[in-house]
């Protein structure tokens, strides 16, 4: 502090006087420093509370790998947040993890915002999450639309497959059984991979899955209204009339399973199909491209043999034409006729027919019926359509259902409005041949083999009788006359003697006749004049030439 | 020692600089007419001086304790510490000694001088003659180790500079270490521009 100036007397005149120092600082200004401390100080509280996000919990079933105040959150790689606390649960069975997000990022503590922890993953589609082995793991967030806000998170184990706003569209696909697919499991157009299963679950039913899928843009264009998809997974391995096929998608398919899709043959519309449209996954490619099946309709046969070999599954042809399959094999008990017919049930695809099937619609129609399967049966049925238990395979002995005219075949009654269809049976080619043959053996039976027998026997006898006879009587005779034979054509005998001369006579006519032959070529007016005299008989030969 | 007098009831006062001895002047301010340094009896406004440093030193205390002064970023894992959790990580890695130099030099000389300084101060303003002779050899303790407490701030600026193997191993600064840097060179402002000779005017009211 400044003291006021001392009245003291100054102790020695020749000291120096100071002098006047032209510098004035308000002394005040120092508090501007503590000022700006605490504006700075201020600045960054109020900086801080203004950054700060919304605090969220996400609850996970184990917190493996995450650190409190050092596990960021991030969305698209970047960091939106960072784990402040990891706490149990009251229960004991999960972990809340705290996080922090930041003010930019308070979107993300809305209804549709998604949490998972990101570790590597190996899995049979490929190995994700590699960098999270250098970097640590952390949290990966997705969020959608929504604008309510949440605060209470339940974390997904497993990294959703599609991310919110990727290009594309999702579909449904409908399916007996899940079959070898994942979440993850690929979706291929043409060989390509174009997207992968998003979700599974079973529908209420329990009868039946449907599948989630998600496919990538720009490939989701080539997804049609009339698109199919079947299920590639595993190997397609096919006998056919060209020999021994191996088919598969992709090596990753063989093992992990995957869909496919493509456009069924022939022309159609290329309208690209709508987002969530839903498709039947079918099992295999075939089944898939087949045209298509139209609603089923169920048959029931009555069969009066034994079905060995006939399975459930088997085929049921129309002229050799799959229309459909086995359903049910089922043994019944006839009172009346104290027998056991089985009843064979099978569903039929009547629009497998094709071209067959509209036409004998049409034909039902212009006949002022009305147009349904049972009609058209009963028609077919009076015109002698049977179903037949047939042998489809010679070495294994499996049966399949086939239907046929049979010609000849007893009428039946045919009930149109019975459900289901019962169509009159007739026995399979197999059991027909089995008839003829018995038929054919009960002929034989008929057949007097014993009195052939004895006849034969006696027929014998008198043959044995007459050659005895000819042995005894007739052989010396002919023995007899082959001497005089011989006698007769010796060398000196006088037939042969003449028989020589006639021969030399024969020989000579034929020399003449010859001769005459000549000149009537060489002269044929000499047939009307006669002879010409020579007018010089120069040629000697001539002369005995002209004799006769 | 109450005998003898103090310079200013003689008429005369020293230059701080070039210890010069004049006339007291009857007017303000004034200069060393040797050397041209401001003249006074004692350094101008110190308790307000003291008092604003100390408090604006004590503002920027608390953020570069709160937030973090250095990042070390090793194969990925990235680390953020603040002096203390530095401490306590240094401890935890099994080196004592240099958890309790840290320590020491930027939590217990920080404090040392707020507290000590802050005393100083209080009793200075009250012209207590208690424990003089301590409460001097604290101010030439605090002014000795006021610029230690750099350390941290050096260490941090270090290495900084040495570590940078980009991805295997780094080391960022961060906003704390600013912070703790300006707490340190204010509270040193602080010691500089109080007048311990302050602390010998209460006598004079006792004698």
């Amino acid at each position: 502090m400044t003291d006021p100036p001392n009245s003291n007397p100054p102790p020695a005149e020749d000291l120096p006087e100071p002098v006047v120092q032209h510098r004035h600082i308000n002394v005040s200004l120092i508090w501007v420093v503590p000022v700006l401390a605490a504006l700075v100080g201020l600045s960054l509280v109020v900086n801080n509370w203004l950054q700060a996000g919304p605090q969220i919990s996400i609850t996970f079933t184990t917190a493996e790998g995450l650190e409190a105040g050092k596990t960021p959150v991030k969305y698209k790689s970047v960091v939106i947040g960072k784990v402040t606390r990891i706490s149990l649960s009251e229960d004991r069975r999960k972990v809340r993890v705290e996080v922090a997000l930041e003010k930019s990022a308070a979107g993300f503590a809305t209804y549709d915002a998604r949490y998972w922890v990101v570790r590597p993953r190996i899995g049979l589609g490929g190995i994700s999450g590699v960098d999270t082995l250098l970097s640590g793991t952390f949290i990966g967030a997705d969020v959608g639309n929504s604008n309510q806000e949440k605060y209470q998170f339940q974390g997904l184990e497993t990294p959703p497959a599609v991310l919110h706003g990727a290009p594309g569209k999702s579909f449904v696909l409908h399916s007996g059984d899940l079959g070898s697919l994942d979440i993850g499991s690929p979706v291929y157009y043409r060989r390509i991979q174009v997207g992968r299963v998003v979700s599974y679950q079973l529908n209420p039913d329990g009868k039946s899955v449907s599948l989630r899928i998600f496919v990538d843009g720009p490939h989701d264009r080539y997804v049609t209204t009339v698109s199919r998809f079947w299920n590639a997974s595993g190997v397609d391995l096919s006998l056919g009339a060209n020999g021994l096929k191996l088919n598969s998608q992709s090596l990753a398919t063989v093992f992990a399973g995957g869909v496919a899709f493509q456009e069924p043959p022939g022309p159609h519309p290329s309208t690209p199909a709508p987002e969530d449209a839903s498709y039947r996954l079918f099992n295999d490619q075939v089944a898939a491209l087949a045209p298509p099946d139209g609603p089923p309709r169920y048959i029931r046969m009555r069969f009066n043999q034994s079905l060995r070999g006939l399975a459930v599954d088997a085929p049921v042809e129309f002229f050799g034409i799959d229309i459909g399959k086995v359903v049910s094999i089922n043994l019944d008990y006839d009172e009346q006729a104290e027998r056991f017919p089985v009843t064979v049930g099978a569903v039929i695809y009547p629009q497998r027919l094709g071209h067959a099937y509209d036409k004998l619609v049409e034909l039902a129609r212009a006949q002022g019926g009305d147009a349904d399967l049972g009609q058209i049966m009963r028609t077919l049925v009076s015109d002698g359509l049977r179903a037949q238990a047939r042998t489809g395979n010679l070495l294994t002995g499996q049966l399949y259902i086939a239907m046929d005219f049979i010609p000849k075949a007893d009428k039946v009654d045919f009930n149109t409005s019975a459900t289901p269809l019962e169509i009159p049976t007739a026995p399979g080619s197999f059991d027909k041949l089995q008839e003829q043959l018995a038929d054919i053996v009960t002929k034989l039976q008929k057949v007097p083999f014993d009195s052939i027998g004895q006849n034969l026997d006696h027929s014998l006898a008198d043959l044995d009788q007459t050659l005895k006879q000819l042995n005894e009587e007739v052989l010396p005779e002919f023995k007899q006359t082959l001497g005089t034979a011989g006698n007769a054509l010796s060398a000196d005998s006088p037939l042969r003697h003449n028989l020589g001369g006639t021969l030399q006579e024969l020989e000579r006519m034929a020399r003449s006749l010859r001769a005459l032959s000549d000149y009537l070529s060489g002269h044929p007016e000499a047939l009307i004049r006669g002879r010409r005299d020579d007018p010089a008989p120069i040629p000697p030969a001539a002369s005995p030439r002209s004799k006769p | 020692m109450s005998a003898l007098p103090r310079a200013h009831e003689l008429g005369l006062i020293a230059c701080h600089v070039c210890g010069l001895v004049c006339r007291e002047p009857n007017f303000s301010p004034a200069a060393c007419p040797r050397c041209g340094s401001g003249l006074r009896r004692r350094k101008t406004a110190s308790f307000m001086r003291t008092w604003a440093l100390l408090i604006a030193a004590f503002i920027l205390y608390i953020p570069a304790n709160v937030l973090p002064i250095m990042r070390t970023v090793n194969v990925g894992d990235v680390d953020d510490n603040t002096i203390i959790s530095g401490v306590v990580e240094l401890w935890m890695q099994g080196s004592p000694s240099l958890a309790l130099i840290v320590f020491a030099a930027s939590i217990v000389v920080p404090v040392l001088k707020f507290f000590v300084l802050a005393l100083l101060l209080v009793s200075t303003r009250r012209d207590s003659d208690w424990a003089m002779h301590q409460r001097a050899a604290l101010y030439r303790l605090v002014d000795l180790i006021g610029y230690w407490s750099m350390l941290d701030v050096f260490v941090v600026a270090l290495l900084t500079a040495l570590v940078r193997f980009d991805v295997l191993s780094r080391v960022e600064p961060l906003p704390g270490v600013v912070f703790f840097g300006l707490t340190v060179i204010l509270t040193m402002f602080a010691s500089m521009s109080f007048d311990p000779r302050l602390l010998w005017d209460a006598r004079k009211n006792h004698d």
